[in-house]
């Protein structure tokens, strides 16, 4: 259970991001996490909900754009996907295999609302 | 205004950057540091004792041993070989981060040391997740655990640099099947570097002790 320390690393970020761009409100959070990082979705907003209160991010909707797992076999070239269990090549039965994808673990971006200028504010 | 702003950061963003910290103080002094990663009862411990026991003389070597809850069991033991251990208390979190470990690597005195060894949290997730300012990452994995870790927990295999398969002299009572565990290796991390190993009888362990004295010189120069 390390996603409490997962998701501070997420809040520290997007407070950081959305200070520098003014925001008054950070409404959603778009992360790309690949099946070979071992992170529960429910337990990230479980603890989000936790310790966002009283930041600008409260509210704010994780969405997790889950990556498959892909393997790319040396031998022959073939592309698969990891499903459930670990597998050699289907087509040529090899274990020499590179990972092309999976091992995502990274913010893409936040959604905010900016704060509104002073209309009041006299340029003189 | 709705405004999407771009970010495109690893999350674990500020436990890296305290790790490279960790990193650049063990750098400069020349200190070669290794993450021992494991499950609970893999034989860590252990084997840190019998590296104790078989490293030359000359190879100074400190302990910085992670535990869940405040008890100084292995530290004690470290410390009975004659080696300066630093106990980490993690107060029930799964794993080490950086922030834990360089504040351990202050107690230590790096003048004195030219091997730094970082005893994970006994578990086969939440350690891979982590960066701690080691210069590699192993991996212990024991015989009675079963062949099929590889298969159950693909993310620690992936990021070790060295995998030590521990209580080869188990494996008469044992089911495990060396060829299925390889391979299941083998597809995760091609061409690892692997020492079989028993910590109880000192087996195997003259590669290793190689191994080490190689990285220490290359830290060295």
């Amino acid at each position: 259970m390390h996603e409490l320390a997962v998701t501070q690393s997420i809040l520290e970020i997007v407070l950081k991001s959305a200070m520098e761009n003014d925001a008054e409100e950070v409404t959603d959070i778009n992360l790309t996490i690949g099946a070979l990082s071992s992170i529960i979705d429910d337990s990230v907003q479980f603890y989000w909900d936790q310790i966002s209160q009283g930041t600008i991010a409260q509210n704010a909707r994780l969405h997790f754009n889950r990556v498959l797992a892909t393997f790319r076999c040396r031998q022959c070239g073939t592309e698969y996907d990891l499903n459930e269990e670990l597998t050699p090549c289907p087509t040529c039965n090899s274990i020499n295999l590179d990972i092309i994808s999976g091992e995502e673990f990274q913010i893409d971006n936040i959604e905010i609302k900016k704060k509104e200028a002073d209309k009041n504010e006299t340029t003189c | 205004m709705k405004q999407r702003v771009e970010i495109v950061k690893r999350i674990m963003d500020s436990n890296d950057q305290l790790a490279q910290q960790n990193r650049k103080k063990l750098d400069d002094k020349k200190v070669f540091a290794i993450n021992v990663m494991a499950s609970p009862g893999a034989g860590k411990t252990t084997f840190i004792l019998q590296t104790i026991a078989k490293l030359p003389e000359n190879l100074r070597m400190g302990v910085i041993e992670g535990d869940t809850a405040p008890v100084t069991i292995d530290s004690d033991k470290i410390m009975a070989a004659g080696m300066p251990a630093v106990q980490i208390n993690t107060g029930g979190d799964c794993h080490l981060d950086a922030n834990m470990v360089g504040l351990a690597i202050d107690e230590l005195d790096l003048e004195d040391i030219d091997l730094l060894l970082i005893e994970n949290v006994g578990n086969l997730i939440c350690p891979a997740g982590f960066a701690l300012g080691h210069h590699a990452n192993i991996l212990i994995a024991s015989t009675p655990e079963g062949d099929d870790k590889p298969y159950k927990y693909p993310n620690i295999y992936r990021g070790i640099d060295v995998l030590i398969i521990n209580k080869i002299d188990l494996l008469p009572y044992t089911d495990f099947d060396m060829d299925y565990f390889r391979a299941g290796v083998e597809m995760l991390n091609p061409g690892l570097k692997t020492f079989a190993v028993s910590a109880k009888t000192g087996e195997g362990f003259e590669d290793w002790i190689a191994w080490i004295q190689e990285k220490v010189a290359e830290a060295r120069s």
